[in-house]
């Protein structure tokens, strides 16, 4: 499975960037122990000025390669627990809904019915200005939105396993329903939402950028796309405020997708041979 | 001899619910289909696809209930949509299923497949209930190097042996096999039907045996019946039905099987020289 995944160039990509980016972000504390909300030098210092703040600093005179390193931390924080959050209660809801059928399906699937008709950026936006910015509450407000499309997927899944064979076996060998629902049938159902899981993950980091963007992000942590909305005031004298996090964020998403891109390629081959 | 299950009556509708465009209806599957099974004996089931073959199948394994009439196994009245089942009721009645590539699930490792029965019905330690999973697994002719293997790396014949493990492991009295060599080739049927006569001898069980190859029926049946859009048109012993069919549909169906012995080979080509 390494192997096969490996060996498909945007795979590579993928891992490189994604590993570049998780280093950064272990690295932070070391690398800039000092705070990064902190004042590093004279504000608006432009790029590869002074090498101890080679990216130079902003308004306030922030280090924004300090900016930059304690950023991903919280971009991967939030997209990777919001993704996780979002696929665990979608595939619950989906396991659920699929396998109990009858009234709970209807019930459950209007449920989600209702989250998909809200556009899920509005969804965050409201729950935020409700709840307060606070690192938890921006995951909570990413996942309000993304778990619907999971829980679909599942749902369907779900309803072509359960008609399997080896259902109604382990229902002939007496085996409690949820045990069915959770280990005969889940397990197979999962391989479509995990194919999922990197358009998640990339969708997450960006609503992440876009909430801080407004400034619904936690205000005590930088992040990407607070520094963006922070360079947004002097894009026209200091354009390199916006572009730097701008393109640490490209990157990231790339990461993402290429590495989701990889697996599912990797699975294809692997399901192709057997 | 005692009766191990008997049916009286069984009914089974299903209801297609309407939508926009159509009107509900009602299927009836399964119209009013009696029957008995002594201890050590075999039914076999025949009949074309969608007379309702699986679903009496599925009704007596007790994983879908009858709309009317009576299922009683080893004299008890058994109805699973009015009160659940024991688990002592559960192990009574085991089933093996047509396709071998459907009737495991692909994530579990062939050990675990044979063990989880007895986990579920029995507070056995994990030790013992290796030791009688590997013990079965030699009984129905594969090795100890399998139990750790999985459900794709086996043939269909393999997995067809190991669903028949499964099925035994709970010592069950009535097994209930559901075309069980339909989807196998024809040296690996032979084996597979030879394995299920020695078990019934070895363990006196009784099959209920639903197939459409008259053949495989021949070889293994005590009883017939015969089914056509849900009931039973013919159902006696296999002599009788066999020598002296009664119903019209079993007429055309034994004559739609190919027949290889000498008188039959000579008549046609009789019939051929004296056509051309």
């Amino acid at each position: 499975m390494s192997r096969l995944f490996l060996r498909s160039p945007e795979a590579v990509a993928g891992t490189i960037i994604l590993a570049l980016l998780v280093a950064m972000a272990l690295a932070a504390p070391w690398l800039f122990p000092r705070d990064p909300l902190a004042i590093a030098g004279p504000a608006m210092l432009p790029p590869f000025q002074d090498w101890t703040i080679p990216l130079g600093t902003d308004r306030l005179g922030r280090d924004v390669l300090s900016g930059l390193f304690h950023g991903a931390r919280t971009s991967l924080a939030v997209g990777l627990a919001a993704a996780a959050t979002s696929i665990v209660v979608g595939v619950l809801v989906g396991t659920i809904a699929g396998f109990a059928g009858g009234w709970v399906d209807e019930v459950l699937m209007r449920v989600t019915d209702a989250f998909q008709t809200v556009p899920g950026f509005l969804l965050a936006l409201a729950f935020v200005s409700v709840a307060g910015p606070s690192l938890g509450v921006v995951v909570v407000a990413i996942a309000l939105g993304a778990w619907t499309q999971p829980a679909r997927i599942t749902r369907a899944e779900v309803l072509s396993i359960r008609e399997r064979d080896y259902v109604a076996g382990a229902r002939v060998i007496g085996m409690h329903p949820a045990e069915i629902a959770f280990r005969e049938v889940l397990p197979n159902a999962l391989p479509p939402v995990l194919a999922l899981s990197s358009v998640i993950v990339a969708a997450a980091v960006l609503t992440e950028a876009a909430l801080s963007f407004l400034g619904l992000g936690d205000p005590n942590r930088v992040t990407w796309g607070g520094m963006i909305a922070e360079g947004r005031a002097v894009l026209r004298s200091a354009p390199f405020l916006s572009i730097v996090p701008g393109i640490a964020l490209v990157l990231t998403v790339l990461g993402v997708y290429l590495v989701g891109e990889g697996a599912v390629e990797a699975s294809a081959v692997k399901r192709g041979n057997a | 001899m005692s009766v191990i299950v008997e049916g009286k009556n069984i009914v089974r509708d299903y209801h297609v619910p309407g939508g926009l465009l159509k009107k509900a209806r009602t299927v009836h599957a399964v119209k009013g289909v009696s029957f008995s099974v002594e201890k050590g004996k075999t039914l076999a089931i025949v009949g074309e696809s969608g007379c309702g073959k699986s679903t009496l199948a599925r009704i007596i394994t007790l994983i879908d209930s009858a709309t009317a009439g009576d299922l009683i196994i080893e004299g008890q009245k058994v109805d699973i949509a009015k009160a659940p089942l024991t688990a002592e009721m559960r192990r009574k009645v085991q089933i093996i299923f047509q396709n071998p590539y459907g009737s495991l699930n692909p994530r579990q490792k062939i050990g675990d497949v044979l063990a989880e029965p007895l986990k579920i019905n029995t507070d056995m330690p994990a030790s013992e209930r290796n030791d009688r999973a590997m013990a079965m697994l030699k009984k129905v002719g594969l090795g100890p190097e399998h139990f750790n293997r999985y459900p794709h790396m086996f043939s269909g014949g393999q997995r067809q042996r190991i669903a028949i493990a499964r099925a035994l492991m709970l010592n069950p009295s009535l097994l209930v096999l559901d075309e069980p060599v339909s989807a196998l080739d024809l040296s690996v049927q032979a084996q597979v039907l030879n394995l299920l006569a020695d078990l019934q001898d070895e363990f006196d069980l009784t099959y209920i045996f639903i197939s459409h190859d008259l053949s495989v029926v021949r070889y293994i049946a005590d009883e017939v019946m015969v089914m056509y859009y849900g009931e039973a048109v013919e159902y006696g012993t296999r002599e009788a039905v066999f020598s002296n069919p009664q119903h019209d549909y079993t007429k055309t169906l034994f004559a739609a099987t190919p027949r290889a012995d000498v008188d039959s080979i000579r008549a046609r080509i009789a019939a051929k020289k004296a056509a051309a």
